[in-house]
């Protein structure tokens, strides 16, 4: 009993919401919450913030979008055939993404970093699809200066691609972190918040494909 | 009554063997991913991700109703990637997530639809851009 009760001083001095254990650790019983649980909260705050601002540009795009100014509207501009590969190579990469987080509990070097190269490659390939649709707009003169529409659309859909730009950085780092300082637990917390970032940016890219190019096809 | 006690201690002493495990970084049995988890998600993302190119695709559905099908299945994806993607449970120590997640909805739903109907009915109350020209000179 001695042990147990030097755990409850420790990691409950006040004793606070206790009548017996608690399974709820962070809501009075049963000790705090791990750091693993607090860091994980914090990221998650920041990725919802993160999804006011996608918000903010949906909004405005879906204000702009029947404002072509005389240009071509969304129905004659997009290719669903390109987006179709966009989105395949994005979930194929969040999936791989958690492959990587089960390499990673099993502490096996290999799998973890061919996981994570993976996931890079199919997250470059995304990457180059996306800049090679925005190249073929530019060479028709139908860049964000073109209508508001095309301001609007730029702005989202390369707000996305910056982010998926920074994800892929990310991404580099904590191959290298992994190589070169192993299965540190510190660098653990930092690829859970890297994996959350990954998932998220593919739940920003549904909204893109369904509203966006999808809807905007059939308007 | 000394049986409840051990049995407190057993558990308390379960959680401290969680909570350090925690510290290390590693996976509890809380925590651990699955692969079934990865690959039950990646399979509905996929159908849900086919429907949508589906729905766009075809004349089967009346056409005013698409943007609302196409609303409802991204609704629908997004919720998957939530839960087998980004592990959001109803677990006690998924609370929090829960309640910033449901604070979060709230305000893109003001913004977004609060934008949207603000300038439909703008654009719908302004002077036709002919006459306001015609005013100015």
């Amino acid at each position: 009993m001695s042990s147990t009760d030097s755990f409850i001083t420790i990691a409950d001095p006040y004793r606070l919401g206790h009548r017996g254990p608690n399974l709820a650790r962070g809501h009075g019983g049963g000790g705090p919450a791990s750091i693993r649980v607090i860091v994980g909260y914090g990221f998650w705050l920041f990725l919802l913030s993160d999804i006011v601002i996608f918000a903010c540009l949906f909004a405005t795009y879906a204000v702009l979008a029947p404002n072509t100014a005389g240009g071509p509207g969304a129905r004659q501009i997009f290719e669903l055939d390109r987006v179709a590969w966009e989105t395949a190579c994005l979930l194929a990469s969040s999936f791989f993404c958690g492959l990587a987080t089960i390499a990673l509990a099993t502490r096996n070097q290999l799998l973890t970093q061919a996981a994570l190269l993976v996931t890079g490659l199919l997250g470059l390939a995304f990457l180059l699809l996306e800049a090679s649709e925005f190249a073929a707009l530019h060479a028709q003169n139908l860049g964000p200066t073109r209508s508001a529409f095309l301001t609007g659309f730029f702005t989202l859909v390369g707000c996305h691609g910056v982010h998926v730009t920074a994800g892929l950085l990310w991404l580099g780092t904590m191959m290298a972190q992994f190589f070169a300082k192993g299965f540190r637990p510190d660098i653990g917390r930092r690829f859970l918040c890297f994996s959350m970032f990954w998932h998220f940016l593919d739940v920003v890219w549904v909204a893109i494909f369904s509203l966006v190019y999808l809807v905007g096809t059939r308007l | 009554m000394s049986s409840e006690l051990d049995r407190n201690a057993r558990e308390i002493d379960r959680h401290r063997l969680e909570y350090e495990e925690d510290d290390k970084g590693g996976a509890s049995d809380e925590h651990s991913a699955h692969l079934a988890t990865y690959v039950l998600g990646l399979g509905l993302a996929t159908l849900l991700t086919i429907a949508s190119f589906w729905v766009a695709k075809t004349h089967l559905i009346y056409d005013p109703g698409i943007p609302m099908a196409l609303a409802t299945l991204a609704v629908a994806q997004m919720g998957i990637h939530l839960v087998f993607f980004l592990h959001l449970t109803t677990a006690p120590d998924n609370t929090n997530n829960i309640l910033a997640l449901a604070f979060g909805l709230l305000i893109v739903g003001l913004v977004i639809f609060g934008s949207v109907w603000i300038m439909a009915h703008l654009n719908h109350n302004m002077m036709p851009m002919q006459q306001l020209m015609q005013m100015q000179r």
